[in-house]
């Protein structure tokens, strides 16, 4: 059965949808409830000319598949996502928006999202944004729903701008105070450096320097630090949580101004200093990322809400915007808003 | 002369400075048109509020009398978005024109929605710090109608349009109420709202504050002229620039006649012999640059440019820019007016379409000179006529729209960077089906449930659509016709 005539029946029988890709990321966001309606029969890259330096793929299409794909090509997807699991998908990947080390240096998921296919919760199949970089006819519904979590419809296929892979990456680390180690990271960011990931962890600062070899030869010299072998898998390592500051639960992820000075118990900053993550049973997290001008979500655990509450005003306006897309209730929205 | 209600007026009055409120006929005069100054129409009054709190009383003034609103920066829009409607009120944001604070160390500024797109980039210098989106428009332009617009620029290929780089936007709704778009942090709960405020069109709120994010100075950039007797090479050296894995902070084409007006308005030193230019422009750190053009040397080369320049030094990187950044008055020396297309095409069909250009140029009669942001596929074709000639501005405009539809045809888009306003709303006929019209309608009422903001803008009505019908038919006649509207 195709996705529009399930998503008909499910609003005949009254029951609730919950989409699903390879269910890699099901821990992230509040539990899901209700059926699962699976994207894993849309499968396949769709367009890919590198020198359009954009790409097209079904939803249900993994992002390992795509990462292979352009990695033969000397390019890769900005955002470095996580993956949490071998088939992950690229639905998820946009639905969650979840970005991995070099987002705040290149780039978001939505900054990349350029056009989306969706089906809505009446079983339209609508089209926003396109195959172009640059774009603006009509809202950019595109990247609204990037990190919605499907709440406002199921994302069927997704055109997402690329850039070349970097010829040259090099890993440097320094022991360092997590007060310095925010303030370093905040200062190298306003000078004109290749940097591409920085990290806090364990009493040192991780740095990656992404370019031309000689760009990133250079900079090693100004900055100096000792360089990590192998830098790219403690990119990974770090990307998919594996390392132990991870393996805590309830794990928070404080999304906070970059230069928010240090955050009792903190095990690892990332982001140039813009997220903190924190190992906490109670809720506390939640009220130290508001008082700093941020918000935090319960990543890993349960015991709260996943999200942070929004304003009665906007708490009004995206339930206003989430009735356009879904007037009967047919998805899952439990899973973003509680 | 005015047809708003008497006690509207005076309740404006009392809300405004002295000098707050105009009007009469020949003080609106500045604000008949924005850039497209095809279309005129004297605005039933001005606002010019000082601050967030007479923007909020003003709103709640015109929802309680219903009167329309539409906004409006420093009014240089190229698509009508500021153009006055008729019976409703123009409140202009010109004097909310503070820079409240810049941070080095987060590299961010606030900004009211008044200052001034280059205000922001000088005023971040001193910390080596700057603006990146650079709309042609800079010198003049308001940050707040580059949100509304979600504005481009010549280096948005590589640093992103407006939506890429505000974190934080304050709009004041319909109904008076402030709210928070986005925050200092990188995401926020919720959906991306941020997104759906950049290149709204004025359609949702009005703008009052903005956080733009800085980014550090390049340390060098460096400028190219590659030179082709063919148009086809200069678009293949395009994809092939971007195939060798460089991103140029800048990469522009203009084709033979733009050449030779902006060569007999500048004197940018362009080959009188070439067909197409490109200017290439390299940033980065100091290794970086020197390995990229090297890089883009061997391509253009290996593509076929009968003439390579590199600028060695500032000033003649100065020149080099100057004929493109010049490209449009230049064209307006060689024709009494020029009329500027601003549709999006995926690069590879770049060929193609400069073809049927050329073709529909001929069959119009007109001329056309073409100037693209050729990196991301954003083409100005700029069409000659006579707007004295009786009948020229309509045939003008009917082959405009042929252009515009034929990249909707290829996988593009109708609007780039400057935005539907009044001047494409037509055309959003053919990009669009009836049920994303729908639900553009719908989000318009989410922020705005009686239609006050900017009405008629930007998303057509489906009834317009339905007396347009005609397009559609046209629309299938295309080349194309299996390929998904977009």
């Amino acid at each position: 059965m195709d996705i529009a005539a399930q998503i008909q029946q499910a609003i005949a029988e009254k029951q609730t949808l919950t989409i699903r890709g390879s269910g890699s990321k099901a821990f992230y966001g509040n539990v899901p409830t209700g059926e699962v309606l699976s994207t894993q029969g849309l499968t396949g890259i769709v367009a890919y000319d590198p020198r359009e330096l954009t790409i097209t793929a079904r939803a249900g299409t993994t992002l390992k598949e795509i990462e292979a794909t352009l990695a033969a090509n000397k390019q890769m997807l900005p955002f470095e996502p996580p993956h949490f699991g071998d088939g992950a998908t690229l639905g998820g990947c946009v639905a969650t928006g979840l970005g991995g080390p070099r987002r705040p240096y290149a780039g978001a998921v939505r900054d990349a999202v350029l056009g989306v296919e969706l089906i809505d919760g009446r079983g339209q199949c609508l089209h926003f944004g396109g195959r172009v970089i640059k774009n603006v006819a009509g809202y950019d519904v595109s990247r609204l729903v990037v990190g919605s979590l499907g709440i406002l419809g199921v994302l069927t296929e997704v055109t997402i701008k690329l850039l070349p892979q970097p010829s040259c990456e090099r890993t440097l680390s320094l022991e360092i105070n997590e007060l310095k180690a925010i303030e370093i990271m905040n200062q190298w960011a306003a000078r004109p450096l290749p940097l591409s990931a920085t990290a806090w962890l364990t009493g040192s600062l991780v740095v990656r320097l992404s370019g031309a070899e000689s760009a990133v030869n250079a900079a090693i010299v100004k900055l100096g630090g000792e360089k990590i072998a192998d830098g790219a898998g403690f990119w990974a390592a770090l990307r998919e949580q594996t390392l132990p500051e991870f393996g805590m639960s309830p794990l928070w992820r404080l999304s906070v101004p970059s230069t928010t000075p240090p955050i009792a118990g903190t095990s690892c900053v990332e982001w140039g200093g813009a997220v903190r993550w924190v190992v906490d049973s109670s809720d506390a997290p939640r009220h130290q990322a508001v008082s700093a001008g941020g918000h935090a979500t319960l990543f890993r655990g349960i015991g709260y809400p996943a999200f942070a509450s929004l304003s009665a005003p906007m708490k009004a306006l995206h339930l206003r915007i989430r009735q356009i897309f879904d007037p009967h209730g047919v998805f899952d929205s439990a899973r973003l808003n509680p | 002369m005015t047809g708003l209600p008497s006690s509207f007026l005076k309740a404006l009055r009392n809300t405004l400075a002295s000098d707050g409120l105009l009007t009469a006929a020949e003080q609106m005069v500045a604000y008949e048109s924005d850039g497209l100054s095809a279309y005129r129409q004297i605005p039933a009054a001005v606002v010019l509020p000082q601050n967030e709190e007479q923007i909020s009383k003003i709103l709640r003034l015109c929802h309680q009398f219903q009167v329309p609103v539409v906004a409006r920066g420093h009014g240089t829009g190229l698509s009508g978005g500021a153009l006055p409607i008729p019976n409703a009120l123009l409140l202009s944001l010109a004097k909310l024109n503070k820079i409240i604070s810049v941070d080095p160390l987060a590299r961010t500024a606030k900004v009211q929605p008044g200052v001034r797109n280059l205000a922001i980039s000088q005023a971040a210098a001193t910390h080596g710090l700057y603006y990146a989106p650079d709309p042609s428009s800079q010198i003049a332009c308001s940050i707040g109608g580059n949100v509304a617009e979600n504005s481009g620029g010549i280096h948005c290929l590589k640093y992103g349009l407006t939506v890429h780089n505000v974190l934080e936007v304050r709009i004041i709704t319909m109904d008076g109420e402030p709210l928070t778009l986005g925050s200092q942090a990188l995401d926020t709960p919720g959906y991306d709202m941020l997104a759906l405020i950049n290149g709204s069109e004025g359609m949702l709120g009005v703008i009052t504050e903005i956080t733009v994010r800085l980014l550090p100075k390049p340390e060098r950039a460096q400028v190219m002229l590659a030179a082709f007797d063919n148009v086809e090479k200069a678009g293949q050296a395009v994809g092939e620039i971007i195939a060798a894995g460089i991103i140029p902070a800048g990469l522009e084409m203009m084709d033979k006649l733009a050449i030779r007006a902006a060569e007999a308005y500048v004197h940018a030193g362009y080959p009188d012999n070439a067909e197409a230019l490109l200017l290439i422009e390299i940033d980065g750190v100091n290794e970086e640059v020197s390995d990229g053009i090297r890089v883009v040397h061997d391509v253009v080369q290996r593509c076929g440019a009968i003439e390579i320049r590199t600028a060695t030094d500032d000033e003649e990187r100065a020149t080099l820019w100057a004929g493109r950044k010049a490209a449009f008055p230049a064209v307006g020396r060689i024709s009494p007016d020029y009329y500027c297309m601003d549709g999006t095409i995926p690069r590879s069909k770049l060929p193609e379409v400069l073809r049927r250009i050329a073709e529909l140029s001929k069959e119009y009669g007109l001329r056309v000179a073409n100037v693209f942001h050729a990196g991301d596929g954003n083409l100005h074709p700029l069409i000659l006529y006579d707007a004295n000639k009786a009948g020229e501005l309509a045939k003008t405009e009917e082959m405009g729209g042929k252009i515009l539809e034929l990249c909707i045809a290829v996988g593009g888009t109708i609007t780039g960077e400057h935005g539907v306003g009044v001047e494409k709303i037509n055309q959003m006929c053919a990009q669009f089906a009836t049920p994303e019209l729908e639900i553009f309608h719908a989000l318009k009422a989410a922020f705005d449930p009686l239609g006050l903001l900017n009405p008629g803008k930007a998303v057509p009505s489906l009834y317009r659509c339905a007396e347009l019908g005609a397009m559609h038919v046209h629309h299938g006649q295309l080349p194309h016709p299996e390929l998904p509207r977009f």
